[in-house]
């Protein structure tokens, strides 16, 4: 028996005036807006994309052959794909005007004091430091193209625990990381995850022994400096049988006007009975493509956990995807996303159902504002073989406007009869007499708004720790305002 | 010196339709009003019209507070004059926290905007702590459990639940004039005298309230110094709480004629 639920929902849309569309809003990105030049880097390739380019990156990195063929063998599997049409417009990327590799130093600093000035300037006003000595156990940094920065708590080191960049975690354990690397996301999966294999540059590369519990998180920051730069990071994860550990990563760009691009490729490996969260707080500006493959196998007893939170960017398209392998798995996939002025959020989740007794949950929550639209593609499969297999799927759309945009393309696909299966999708919008009542007790129309738009995105909040969740509030309330009047 | 919240003359409008016909009222602090009146003659409409919602059109007469005229204010300038409506119908909003929300709008009144209601550690710390020992206290007056504080405003709330939070809110946020709509409805007995017990423990010459009702049960308890009888938008008759207990013996339906009588006329 195979049964396919197909059912594709639009909604908003409206033309919106031209004054409006005109209005300029002032918002204080000035923690995150700012930049650097690029004129003291220690490596600036050219733009442009060839097999000379990757020679040179595999060069500057002086990495082994099988890498270096890696590489060359998806630059030709990216030459030969075509770009996706089933999504966002990718048409405005042009890959000849991207700089494909950038870095004001080669040296990965282990001290905050060995960064260069201007990198750590730039993390010191992203508030890093700070947040590395409160609550982490471990931080990577990464600038343009290179992890400059990188630290792990004692303790977890002598554990076993390794966090590296992927530069470094190709150097010091090439035997981990060519067992792995590519096996979750091939090159052919998609033209990006091939672009990525090709051209990839830092990331982290975390492994957690067995039963290794690692209480609070590790982090690592990825911050565009150059403009129409091209950052591809590569990050890789293995939790072990019976380990644990939570990753965040956080993404700032300033604001160029022209195009950049993020095509990161993110592996997750969870064994047998391990637990593994990543959360991804990202806002990036309004200008770059955000162009990301993530995909985890979890197997037998291992949960994977994904909290996906898109602010920003022109385009985003992220899917963040569980392969449960193994009886037993589990996959909860949490992906909320902000799409405001001039952005369209394509964002969704799969989970796969490969093995009995699996369960799954995807919850989506997006918010549309000033004719920014969200749109949410969620891929449910039940194999032939997962009995007893439990899904969840909800999504929830909240438009603020007229102008504004929500589209739902969930995907069903079982091939199992003892399943059970769940799906529901709500759009709504704020409904005035809830301004109202706000409103009446003192807030300001636009502070109720946020109160509200806060409100409808707190499952994702309540996930963060607190220090994430008062940030993430901060990074929402920017986006709402100018949204009133 | 009294605050006066002095209607004039007001006229409002849904969607086209004229609902209040001209109504006339005083309430000061220090005094307790009622307004009694059958199904759809308009007293919510006059609640939310004076609280400023935006679909009740005012198209003739004022509203002025302590001396303002606040037609053109927006529903929060008007709470920050010290006016506060508990709803007849209290919304629910998913995801935010009743104490969170409090906090926030007790802030905005304080004239401190911060609507996700997070608090600014250092500075805040003093004022967050005394405000949760008093929100404790307020949910204790009204026999509300403690965590209905983390829970999310209204949301799962049972219709009293609802009602009585809204009083928890009004002790917070103390208002100088309040009007309670239909607040009692929907509660039994007991909730109704800790409802009333709440409000007369707030009454004293900074206090005033417009409580709408349909029953003479919560007036018992307030002893109102004045009552109104609201027939089709126009208030057809004022008196002292003994009106009360003429329209619990004969209703509404006397006054009714009363006035087809004299519109005839
Ligand atoms: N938002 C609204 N939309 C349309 N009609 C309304 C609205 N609010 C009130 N009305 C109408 O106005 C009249 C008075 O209603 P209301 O003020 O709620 O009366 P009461 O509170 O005295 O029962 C009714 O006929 C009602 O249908
Ligand atoms: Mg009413």
């Amino acid at each position: 028996m195979a049964k396919r639920i197909e059912e594709v929902r639009h909604l908003g849309e409206k033309k919106r005036p031209v004054e409006k569309e005109q209005a300029v809003y002032d918002r204080d990105y000035s923690r995150y807006a700012f930049s650097y030049p690029t004129d003291k880097y220690k490596y600036v390739l050219k733009p442009g994309l060839s097999r000379e380019v990757i020679e040179e990156i595999s060069a500057i990195k002086g990495e082994p052959t099988w890498m270096r063929a890696f590489r060359l063998q998806a630059y030709e599997i990216f030459l030969k794909k075509p770009m996706p049409t089933w999504g966002g417009d990718l048409s405005a990327i042009n890959f000849d005007t991207i700089t494909y590799y950038a870095t004001p130093t080669d040296k990965s600093a282990r001290s905050w004091d060995d960064v260069p000035e201007e990198v750590k300037k730039t993390f010191d006003r992203l508030g890093i430091p700070e947040a590395e000595r409160k609550f982490l156990a471990g931080v990577g940094a990464q600038y343009d193209s290179e992890v400059l920065y990188h630290s792990i708590r004692e303790d977890l080191k002598k554990k076993g625990v390794i966090f590296l960049s992927m530069d470094e975690g190709l150097k010091e354990y090439p035997e981990l990381v060519k067992e792995y690397l590519g096996t979750v996301i091939p090159p052919t999966d998609n033209k990006f995850a091939a672009l990525n294999s090709a051209v990839w540059s830092g990331g982290s590369f975390i492994y957690v022994p067995p039963g290794v519990q690692v209480e609070i998180p590790l982090q690592a920051y990825f911050r565009i400096n150059a403009p129409q730069m091209g950052q591809f990071e590569r990050t890789l994860i293995i939790a072990d049988e019976g380990s644990r550990v939570h990753y965040i990563e956080g993404c700032t760009a300033p604001i160029y006007s022209k195009e950049s691009l993020h095509a990161a490729v993110v592996e997750l490996i969870a064994k047998r009975g391990a637990h593994l969260r990543y959360t991804t707080l990202q806002n990036w500006s309004n200008d770059v493509y955000n162009l990301v493959t993530k995909r985890a196998v979890a197997y037998e007893d291992a949960t994977v956990e994904w909290v996906d939170a898109n602010i920003g960017s022109r385009l985003t398209m992220k899917y963040p995807s569980v392969y449960m392998l193994g009886k037993g798995a589990r996959a909860d996939i949490l992906s909320v996303a902000f799409a405001g002025r001039g952005q369209h959020q394509d964002t969704g989740g799969k989970a796969i159902h490969a093995a009995p007794y699996t369960t799954s949950t995807i919850v989506s929550k997006s918010v549309s504002k000033d004719g920014g639209r969200a749109t949410y593609r969620g891929h449910l499969v039940v194999a032939k073989g997962a009995h007893h297999a439990k899904s969840n799927v909800r999504c929830d759309a909240l438009l603020l406007d007229e102008y504004s945009r929500s589209d739902t393309y969930p995907y069903i696909e079982i091939d199992e009869d003892q399943v059970t299966i769940g799906h529901e999708a709500t759009v709504g919008k704020v409904g005035d007499d809830q301004i109202f009542y706000l409103m009446s007790r003192g807030l300001s129309e636009s502070e109720a708004l946020s109160m509200i738009v806060l409100g409808f995105m707190e499952p994702f909040t309540k996930t963060l720790p607190m220090e994430y969740a008062i940030e993430f509030n901060r990074l929402i309330q920017l986006e709402m305002e100018g949204s009133v009047g | 010196m009294a605050s006066v919240l002095e209607i004039k003359d007001l006229h409002v409008s849904v969607e086209g339709k004229e609902i209040l016909k001209g109504v006339t009222l005083n309430v000061k602090t220090g005094e307790i009003h009622s307004i009694m009146g059958p199904n759809g003659s308009g007293k919510s409409t006059l609640a939310l019209a004076l609280m400023g919602h935006p679909k009740y059109e005012v198209t003739q007469g004022e509203i002025l507070f302590k001396g303002q005229n606040i037609v053109e204010l927006e529903p929060n300038e008007r709470a920050r004059l010290g006016l506060f409506l508990a709803f007849q119908y209290p919304l629910e909003i998913q995801g935010v926290p009743l104490g969170r929300f409090l906090w926030a709008a007790k802030k905005a009144l304080m004239g401190q905007s911060q609507a996700d209601g997070q608090p600014d550690k250092k500075a805040d710390a003093k004022a967050l702590s005394e405000f949760r020992k008093q929100l404790q206290e307020k949910m204790k007056l009204l026999k509300m459990d403690e965590s209905f504080a983390q829970r999310y405003l209204n949301v799962g709330f049972s219709g009293g639940e609802k009602k009585r939070a809204e009083i928890v809110q009004m002790h917070i946020l103390k208002p100088e004039i309040a009007i309670l709509d239909e607040t009692d409805s929907g509660l039994d007995i007991d909730s109704v005298k800790i409802v009333a017990e709440a409000v007369n423990q707030l009454r004293g010459p900074d206090f005033g309230a417009l409580v709408i009702t349909h029953y003479q049960r919560i007036l018992n308890f307030l002893k109102p110094d004045y009552v109104h009888v609201m027939i089709d938008g126009r208030i057809v008759r004022s008196g002292d709480e003994s009106l009360v207990h003429e329209l619990e013996a004969k209703g509404y339906d006397w006054l009714i004629h009363e006035t087809k009588a004299k519109a005839v006329r």
